[in-house]
């Protein structure tokens, strides 16, 4: 109890030091011009009687209430309330942060481990303001039959969401996780700033599908930090394909024990007014540690930096890294960033990185076949977005791309 | 199609950019027949093909291409392959994230069951190409076959096949053969067939399989020699006195 506090209070100095410090990514945020507090909204014992609106947004972020049969447990936030939290199986935990906090007493000390909270003025600005978030946990051994769904939504106008996240895979765990982050649908300024961090314990697994779904006058500035431990798998799906006004992350992934494996799989579509700075780390400390990077990128007139960094520090490690960005329409840019940094002889780590339109050949290979220059050009694109996600569920692979279909559909 | 050209080419000539690649070519193909297309690299043949399936880079700068009575210059390829123009490419592209499958069911819009897809990738030994994406990392035998089986879903009547057997081995070859064979429904006596096919070819292999009737050599753009009966013969000259002789031939 006398450790947490000190944490805390440590914690908080440091906040308060790292309050102005500009994120070293991303157009400065000027934080003062949202509002902070939000009133308390009622708890929903059956979330399927939200009204319609709010639901088809949700949806669209990967959300299902309805027919939640096919879900291990769901937590909704709401601004700053948890609206509904449930978990459905045995040996799975799900809760808003604040009353995770108030049963474990122990849980601070998973409080800016995998983030540092003087990262930037973002991360501090969260740790002072913080307005609940989700705590998702797998006991030991036990494993997700149906993935967790999280739901974070952004309801009243000008208002920033200051969400403090933590999931734990206990040792030989699985834990499957739909995230989807989404607003009303009124095109209304908003901020999102989304502190996650997430421990991977020896042997467990870790699938985290994220889909944004947002509006064009959002900004969005998530912290995601992941620790894999030995023979732990992570496992990152993350899907934006709505506008946004500006969006920058970058996610670090440490596999610190040997053999673990982190994963990163984005699909980004910029249309115009978006900006979209998204990268994925993996530093790997353990002796035959992996990685995979894929970014596919498009833009129809959005702003896209893909970035990508893998360090090799141990013997073994293997990483790869690949982004291709495809411009659908002129008056956008992608901007590719891949960096690979290798300390040690006897690592292997690769990248591939292409930016381009669509091949004027292909087309007229498809349109050769009697598809017309539409259908080709949707064919090419939807070949493009498929990314088959190994070590996903299969159901939660298809749900993804049925996702992404729907989301194309729109851009086409 | 009795007595009709179901293609006729007149007078064409054909730029790629500011170069006029083809220049005055004649031809015409009736329902039933097989030609063939002879000419050392670099002299045109591709752009003859891809002229009459109309990528847009081969621009026509003169002439007509009538298919089934109606003049397509103009008309986009995708208009063509509805008309019933098929062609197997000499160098297709890859196009990551489509698969084989994908591309079959293309050909058939939607219209051949799955069941028929398979028969025809198996007959084509085809069957573990169906779920790669389309010709990544295909060995060079297995392009020609998967372009003809492409081609076989679509069931065009004039099937364009661009060296369709070149750096195919020989057990292979058999297999194209056969492919070919049932394109061009060659097992139907001659005055059934509804399907056409004009070949390229540099070995002259495919004859073997296929029954053709007229041979032409392509020289600088430019048709210098049209055999009618057996292009082996045309094959024969090229083989024992190279295409210089052809070029002469013209200036005789
Ligand atoms: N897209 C292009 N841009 C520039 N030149 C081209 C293009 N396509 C064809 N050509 C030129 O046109 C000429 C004829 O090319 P084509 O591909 O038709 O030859 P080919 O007879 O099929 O040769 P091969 O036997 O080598 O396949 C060549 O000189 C070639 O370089
Ligand atoms: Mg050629």
């Amino acid at each position: 109890m006398h450790k947490k506090i000190e944490s805390s209070k440590s914690s908080v100095d440091k906040a308060r030091a790292a309050l102005s410090k500009r994120a070293s990514l991303g157009e400065d945020i000027d934080l003062e011009k949202y509002t902070q507090s939000a009133e308390e909204l009622p708890y929903q014992d059956a979330p399927s009687q939200l009204p319609d609106e709010t639901r088809e947004q949700m949806m669209r972020a990967g959300i299902t209430l309805g027919d939640d049969s096919q879900r291990s447990g769901t937590i909704i936030q709401m601004d700053h309330s948890v609206i509904h939290s449930l978990a459905r199986q045995e040996g799975i935990e799900v809760m808003g942060t604040n009353q995770a906090l108030e049963k474990y007493n122990w849980l601070s000390n998973y409080f800016w481990k995998a983030v540092a909270v003087d990262s930037d003025k973002y991360t501090a600005h969260v740790e002072l303001n913080q307005s609940n978030g989700y705590f998702i946990r797998a006991l030991p051994g036990s494993k997700t039959l149906y993935p967790v769904q999280a739901c974070l939504y952004l309801a009243k106008s000008n208002l920033a969401q200051n969400v403090h996240n933590i999931i734990i895979a206990e040792e030989g765990s699985e834990l499957h996780i739909i995230t989807g982050c989404t607003t009303a649908p009124r095109e209304e300024p908003g901020l999102h700033l989304g502190v996650s961090e997430f421990y991977i314990k020896r042997g467990a697994k870790v699938s985290f599908t994220m889909i944004h779904n947002w509006t064009p006058e959002i900004e969005v500035r998530p912290r995601t930090g992941i620790i894999v431990e030995e023979d732990g798998v992570f496992l990152s799906n993350y899907v934006i394909m709505k506008p946004v006004r500006s969006l920058q992350t970058n996610p670090m992934a440490r596999c610190v024990g040997d053999n673990a494996i982190a994963r990163f799989n984005s699909i980004l579509i910029a249309p115009p007014g978006s900006t979209m700075d998204l990268g994925s780390q993996v530093i790997l400390d353990g002796k035959g540690a992996r990685t995979e990077i894929i970014a596919r990128a498009i833009t129809t007139g959005g702003n896209i930096i893909s970035r990508g960094y893998i360090e090799g520090n141990a013997p073994e490690v293997r990483g790869h890294l690949e982004c291709r960005g495809l411009i659908l329409q002129g008056g956008g840019t992608i901007h590719a960033i891949p960096e690979l940094r290798g300390m040690l002889a006897g690592i292997d780590l690769s990248h591939e990185a292409a930016v381009g339109k669509i091949a004027e050949e292909e087309v007229e290979y498809l349109m050769m076949r009697g598809l017309t220059p539409d259908e080709a050009t949707a064919t090419i694109v939807r070949g493009f977005l498929r990314i088959d996600i190994e070590g996903l569920p299969p159901e939660l692979n298809l749900e993804l791309q049925r996702a992404v279909e729907v989301s194309q559909k729109d851009i086409m | 199609m009795d007595g009709e050209n179901m293609l006729e080419i007149k007078q064409l000539s054909v730029a790629v950019g500011d170069k006029e690649i083809l220049h005055d070519v004649n031809l015409s193909i009736k329902a039933g027949e097989t030609h063939v297309l002879f000419g050392p690299n670099g002299s045109g043949k591709t752009t003859l093909l891809m002229a009459i399936m109309g990528s847009p880079k081969y621009q026509v700068t003169r002439g007509s291409i009538i298919f089934k009575g109606k003049d397509i210059v103009g008309l986009p390829m995708d208009e063509r392959a509805r008309l019933g123009i098929g062609m197997a490419v000499q160098r297709p592209p890859v196009i990551r994230g489509v698969k084989t499958r994908d591309m079959v069911a293309a050909c058939t819009r939607g219209e051949t069951s799955k069941e028929t897809v398979d028969r025809i990738a198996g007959k084509a030994n085809l069957a573990e190409l169906m779920d790669r994406e389309i010709n990544y990392g295909f060995s060079g035998g297995e392009i020609k076959r998967s372009e003809l089986v492409q081609l076989l879903a679509q069931n065009p009547d004039l099937a364009l096949l661009d060296e369709p057997e070149s750096g195919v081995d020989l057990v292979n070859i058999a297999l194209i053969g056969e492919l070919i064979r049932e394109l061009l429904q060659k097992e139907c006596p001659i005055r059934d067939r509804s399907h056409a096919g004009l070949i390229i070819t540099h070995t002259g292999h495919i004859l073997d399989y296929v029954n053709a009737r007229t041979g032409y050599v392509l020289i600088d753009g430019r048709i210098v020699c049209e055999g009618g009966g057996d292009p082996h013969e045309i094959l024969a000259t090229i083989k024992s006195k190279d295409y210089e002789e052809c070029r002469k031939c013209t200036r005789k």
